[in-house]
């Protein structure tokens, strides 16, 4: 027998529990304002940016000058875009002397030490975000992909106003992530940070040391 | 780099004896066991809410047990569906050779490690070293613990025991070209520029697992460095090693386990990362590991679940709550226990692994206070199950059941007799009146050495008057 037989067999053998019903998170209701609402809204706002993230209003026309102002200010040289995405081609108009707009379309491991060492910044969008812990739900693909939100030392997210569920688990159900999971999937909720030396809270330990949201409004809805 | 603790002492109680003579490491730990119970304290501002989330969890968790076999299998076929290649380790050795024989095929030099207890708990790091393969631990905490050579003290905190002084020290001492400086931010990007470089150029990348997924194949990895998601993405290998008993059904019962986890763990709402991860890279995609592999670890985990009692055991989150609570604990940290996993978890979890040979005296550092189960975000009855376990470790070698691998290892003759004794003058009102004046009368006889008793305490000595003599007087007073 196989390690696996013989465990699986030890389980099978110990006597039966009292049957457990399957457990029914229905009643479970999340503590947030409702769906559309501004106070949600704010909510996600002011969970994000005590996670020590920033958060920008901007529209669908103006976001792409704003990034651009931000990334002056914060002295971004390489600014790290996917491919094939509208808001890339809209980025990489934006090219110039100052700021290098860089596409990832390589397998990574052929660029490696330029991904570690040359880029600044890094851009992808979200799939949609969760107010009860002021969370971004970020979906990696071939055209965005994992390493984009992960190695560049900031971290710019487009993040439609709408796409924004009460938590975890509704983002879960309305999206049905059961029956179409990625590769990888990504609830992130601050810059990275650690607070293992002597429970000193530091920003930047081993990922972005800054999350930048740009929180983008349709044009009706913008305030 | 030694994987060897630094503590010196071969047994628990000296270990202990000496950890509470340390005047500076009490003070650090006890700072931060205030610290993480009153942010956890403030997570929870509700208490329906926390009590309803409690029982939620429990049965979330109570599910997962009660179906084990069948999620196994479901996980293992959505994972091999999904590209993960699943094995299966009945012992630290078979996890052991698991790893060294994916490392070989991949000609590997260097393995980076996202923070994973069942790693320690089969000393991993060990075997990889003795294969001249270097481990690196990437989580700051094991990795400044990893460069002291030492051990983690704390599951969620393992450097918990260090002050920032000292490490100051330490990286002025092992890293080339530090010069010593003791500002929390410029340590941490100490590490982070260290550390790096290593993502870059590691062959393996080795994490736990927080909740394997049974109906998605998802390996679900919380965390707040990002080490985690550079360990699981960077290298063109991942390898996650967990213990059999970390499978939920459902995808959505993760979203509601993780509203206590970091909760309960650290008082911080959510963790800055949570990481789903299904599968390898797909063709057409950029990054991320070309093979993905889950080691499924039993090491004395089917013993406790054979137990119908002693199974609430494996409802585990590992949020180290119930240590972060613990007047032992906060007393002694984490290496007196000499074990993987010390505090009250660490008691109620270690006989399965290392048998009562080892564990027992784990088993016995517990007050009962009941704290660790009033915080436990899954409702373990850890009080229940300590006396359970010294009753087993105590029972008639010949009687026990020897379900228990070291039942009946700490039975003790002249213990068993007195406690028949006892029972016979408690249960009987009239021999314990005669036992009780007896005691009181000829108290001043009792021998001023009682054991282990009398080594930190002073001897008892029976009252002159007891307490029945002295009620009615009260009573008349009143
Ligand atoms: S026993 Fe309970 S409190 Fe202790 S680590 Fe496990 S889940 Fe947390």
């Amino acid at each position: 027998m196989s390690a696996r037989e013989r465990i699986l067999a030890r389980l099978s053998q110990a006597s039966a529990s009292e049957p457990q019903p399957l457990p029914n998170l229905e009643h479970w209701q999340p503590r947030v304002p409702p769906a559309g609402s501004a106070e949600r809204l704010a909510l996600f706002k002011e969970l994000m940016r005590s996670a020590h993230a920033e958060v920008h209003d901007t529209d669908e026309q103006t976001w792409p000058e704003l990034l651009l102002d931000l990334a002056r200010q914060k002295n971004v040289r390489t600014l790290l875009v996917g491919n094939g995405t509208d808001s890339v081609a809209r980025l990489q108009s934006l090219d110039s002397e100052t700021l290098h707009v860089m596409s990832y379309q390589r397998p990574a491991e052929q660029w490696r030490a330029a991904l570690f060492e040359q880029v600044d910044a890094g851009f992808t969008q979200a799939k949609s975000a969760i107010a009860a812990t002021g969370s971004l739900v970020l979906w990696p693909s071939s055209q965005e992909p994992r390493l984009l939100s992960l190695v560049p030392p900031i971290h710019f997210v487009l993040l439609e106003a709408h796409a924004l569920h009460a938590d975890l688990r509704e983002a879960m159900r309305v999206e049905q992530w059961a029956t179409q999971m990625p590769t990888n999937a990504l609830v992130i909720s601050g810059p990275s940070k650690t607070a293992d030396i002597q429970q000193t809270l530091a920003y930047g330990a081993h990922g972005p040391k800054e999350l930048i949201v740009l929180l983008c409004h349709s044009r009706e809805v913008s305030p | 780099m030694s994987t060897v603790s630094r503590t010196v002492a071969p047994d628990f109680s000296e270990r202990s004896r000496q950890a509470i003579g340390d005047e500076a490491q009490r003070t650090g730990i006890r700072g931060a066991m205030d610290f993480l119970q009153s942010k956890r304290k403030a997570q929870f501002p509700d208490p329906q809410e926390l009590s309803d989330l409690r029982d939620l969890g429990a049965a979330i968790r109570r599910y997962a047990l009660a179906n084990l076999p069948e999620l196994l299998q479901q996980l293992e076929a959505r994972l091999t569906a999904n590209g993960v290649q699943v094995h299966w380790a009945e012992t630290p050795e078979q996890a052991n050779a698991l790893m060294l024989e994916i490392a070989a095929r991949h000609q590997a030099r260097l393995m980076v490690k996202g923070k994973s207890m069942v790693s320690e708990e089969v000393e991993l790091n060990h075997a990889m070293q003795a294969a001249g393969i270097e481990a690196l631990e990437t989580d700051m905490g094991e990795y400044i613990v990893q460069l002291a050579g030492e051990k983690p003290s704390h599951i969620i905190m393992p450097a918990i025991h260090k002050t920032k002084q000292q490490i100051a020290t330490l990286f002025t001492e092992k890293l080339p070209g530090v010069s010593y400086n003791d500002n929390v931010d410029v340590l941490i990007q100490i590490g982070r520029e260290v550390l790096r470089k290593k993502f870059a150029a590691a062959d393996i990348g080795l994490s736990g697992v927080n909740f394997a997924v049974a109906e998605t194949g998802t390996l679900y990895l919380v965390e707040n460095e990002g080490n985690g998601r550079m360990c699981t993405t960077v290298p063109r290998v991942h390898v996650a090693i967990t213990g059999i008993e970390k499978v939920v059904a459902k995808l959505e019962h993760v979203a509601l386990l993780n509203s206590l986890l970091p909760r309960s763990a650290t008082g911080q709402a959510v963790e800055t990362y949570q990481n789903f991860i299904n599968g390898p890279r797909k063709p057409g995609e950029l990054d991320g590991p070309e093979e993905v592999h889950l080691i499924l670890l039993d090491n004395g985990r089917t013993q406790a679940y054979a137990d119908p009692q002693l199974r609430a055991t494996l409802q585990c989150i590992r949020c180290g709550a119930c240590m972060n609570h613990c007047p032992v604990y906060a007393r002694i940290g984490g290496h007196a226990y000499g074990t993987t996993y010390p505090g009250p978890i660490g008691a109620i979890l270690s006989p399965h692994l290392l048998g009562f040979g080892a564990a027992y005296p784990l088993v016995t550092a517990s007050t009962l206070c009941g704290a660790c189960a009033d915080v436990c975000p899954v409702r373990i009855p850890i009080p229940d199950l300590l006396i359970r376990l010294r009753n087993e470790a105590q029972a008639n070698p010949q009687a026990a059941r020897k379900a228990l691998r070291d039942s009946g290892a700490k039975h003790h003759l002249l213990l068993t007799l007195v406690w028949r004794i006892w029972a016979l003058l408690y249960g009987r009102p009239r021999f314990y009146r005669w036992f009780s004046w007896c005691a009181s009368r000829f108290g001043a006889l009792a021998p001023r050495h009682q054991g282990a008793w009398t080594h930190t305490r002073a001897p008892l000595i029976p009252a002159p008057r007891r307490l029945r003599d002295l009620l009615p007087q009260q009573n008349r007073l009143d």
